[in-house]
């Protein structure tokens, strides 16, 4: 510090140091995250007014970037997705809860199956993309031929657009199943057993203990697999663009990804055009953040 | 324990679980089986269509010499490696910093920097796509591996703020105050008192950050192009479109691709869990 070297530095350095040092501290970490988080975010804003290809002058053009989403089928599509995404991603909560009861034993060569089960979480989405791609693939996957034992006829999952959206979901569930196996298996760990031979004493196994007995102490598990869930959900972008780039015909599209593609795709930089498109998303988005900053307060209250 | 230990069950019932067990897991990860299988199988098992058998001969050896050989792969895995392990520095070092300050004082507007960080932490990409863009070009760091770092760096300390903070608070106080009293400077304090405590939860982030920002996508697409600075994630889009329809080298090449992060996970098991589920236990 300098203020060593200057004697009446030091001494205001030495009255003043419980009052800036926080700030010292704080400095490198708020001018990183304002320039490029919170202030993209109220850009973003403001370039969705301008009709803007990126290079030329943007033109300001008021609300009519909104106006036209209201008459863009592509944007119902998007949105009718994202609420697909949105819904069937919870599924990944009771699914990681079933996969974490399951694994939930002291047996020989647990902990490796642990991790193993964890395993596509830690895979690249990419990658996953690409894994689930091939495995629909009608010509080499291996969905085909197993569908065929059951006297299913094969299908192409990506190819059709009834489809398509809830093949990329499947493949999404994947990982995030894993990452609320691993929430919940922390979780169990952590389960007062006292209560649970108590609870066994009084009669209640099954469903009933898992009910009224354990799920109640796994809320702060659940409550992450839900933020977590829905972030996720919303974000998904990599694997629509591994697996179909949005198609076919546009119909794997969510917001994220149609945003996207508006203003950076071969099409032409349509930046207003998707800021906009950005804008709806973060609203939805704000949603959540605003329940979990809410929940969040609560707790630093009650702490 | 829940649900009961199998080993209170009846015998069959045990037979029955540790049969599963293993089942379950090939089903669970069939899907990557699928890919692992492919990669050591010759070309010619597939023109002559012989998918699922065995290889006919294994040659895993020969396909992944030749992702190594034949293509960048070894260019997008480094350009990763200089990606990645700078973030997790930076970001690291910073959220130190900021953690340590949202922790241990008191000051007015505390809470409302410390949302700041967790709510940044939430928002959608795309909101900060279209400007991120504009100021990395303005920045003449477009289509550079620091361009992506310096972003990398900033989003990820909204999370790592929020992780570092919350280890701080859990830290003993009376240490921090007995330090204050013998009359150690703030900054030593931070230096020679808290840091040290705060090791578990640098390895835990470090891991964290490491496989978020190795299988990062979206922001290696609109952050840079083409084979000098993009990392693996993007890079496999270029690969696969070299070997169009050679699905044994496709497959060697995805699983190069996804194994540094499973490598990373699988030493550092203990503190990528600890990380990963902070706050999933009261």
């Amino acid at each position: 510090m300098t203020a060593q070297t200057d004697p009446q530095g030091k001494s205001w350095w030495h009255r003043n140091q419980m009052r800036a040092a926080p700030w010292l501290f704080l400095a490198p970490g708020i001018a990183f995250f304002a320039l490029y988080v919170i202030a993209p975010i109220f850009q973003s804003f403001n370039i969705s007014l301008y009709r803007w290809d990126g290079l030329g002058e943007a033109r300001y053009i008021g609300m009519a970037n909104y106006e036209q989403l209201l008459d863009d089928p592509a944007f119902y599509t998007s949105l009718r997705n994202n609420v697909k995404w949105l819904v069937l991603y919870l599924l990944a909560i009771p699914g990681g809860l079933f996969i974490a009861l399951f694994l939930n034993q002291r047996v020989r060569g647990m902990r490796l199956y642990k991790s193993l089960f964890f395993f596509p979480f830690v895979i690249s989405q990419v990658v996953v993309g690409l894994v689930f791609a091939w495995f629909y693939n009608p010509s080499i996957g291996l969905l085909n031929p197993i569908l065929d034992l059951f006297g299913l006829g094969p299908m192409n999952v990506l190819g059709n657009p009834n489809t398509v959206t809830y093949g990329i979901i499947a493949a999404g569930l994947w990982p995030q199943i894993a990452y609320c196996m691993i929430l919940y298996l922390t979780g169990l760990n952590a389960v007062d057993p006292e209560q649970v031979e108590a609870a066994r004493l009084d009669g209640a196994k099954g469903w009933k203990m898992l009910w009224y007995v354990i799920l109640p102490q796994l809320r702060p598990a659940t409550f992450i697999a839900l933020v977590v869930t829905v972030i996720g959900a919303l974000r998904s972008f990599d694997m629509i663009s591994v697996m179909t780039n949005g198609g076919p015909f546009g119909s794997s599209r969510v917001l994220a990804y149609y945003m996207f593609e508006v203003s950076l795709s071969e099409y032409g930089f349509r930046m207003g055009y998707g800021a906009a498109i950005a804008v709806v998303l973060f609203l939805i988005m704000l949603i959540y953040i605003a329940f979990f900053l809410w929940r969040m307060w609560r707790e630093e209250r009650e702490g | 324990m829940f649900p009961t230990p199998v080993q209170q069950r009846s015998r069959a019932w045990q037979n029955t679980y540790t049969a599963v067990l293993p089942l379950a897991l090939i089903l669970w990860l069939l899907p990557l089986l699928m890919v692992a299988l492919f990669s050591i199988k010759p070309d010619a098992d597939f023109t002559q269509g012989n998918l699922w058998g065995l290889p006919s001969s294994f040659a895993g050896f020969e396909n992944y010499t030749r992702v190594f050989t034949d293509s960048a792969m070894p260019r997008y895995l480094l350009n990763s490696v200089f990606i990645t392990v700078p973030t997790v520095i930076g970001a690291v070092a910073l959220s130190c910093m900021t953690g340590f300050a949202l922790g241990v004082y008191r000051f007015k507007g505390n809470i409302w920097l410390f949302f700041m960080f967790v709510a940044g932490n939430f928002v959608p990409f795309q909101i900060l796509m279209v400007p991120v863009r504009e100021l990395t070009l303005d920045m003449g760091l477009y289509d550079t591996r620091l361009g992506l770092v310096l972003f990398h760096i900033a989003f990820q300390t909204g999370f790592c703020t929020l992780f570092m903070r919350n280890f701080i608070r859990a830290l003993p106080r009376e240490l921090i105050e007995a330090a204050r009293v013998e009359g150690v400077s703030e900054i030593r304090i931070f230096w020679y008192v808290v840091l040290p405590l705060m090791r578990p939860a640098i390895a835990a982030l470090s891991v964290l950050i490491f496989t978020f920002i190795w299988n990062d996508y979206f922001w290696a697409v609109v952050l840079t192009q083409g084979v000098d600075t993009q990392p693996v994630t993007a890079g496999i889009t270029a690969f696969n479109s070299q070997f169009r329809a050679a699905y044994h080298m496709m497959s060697a090449g995805s699983i190069i691709a996804a194994l540094p992060p499973v490598m990373m996970f699988f030493l550092m098991q203990k503190h990528f869990i600890a990380g990963l589920t902070l706050g999933a236990v009261k």
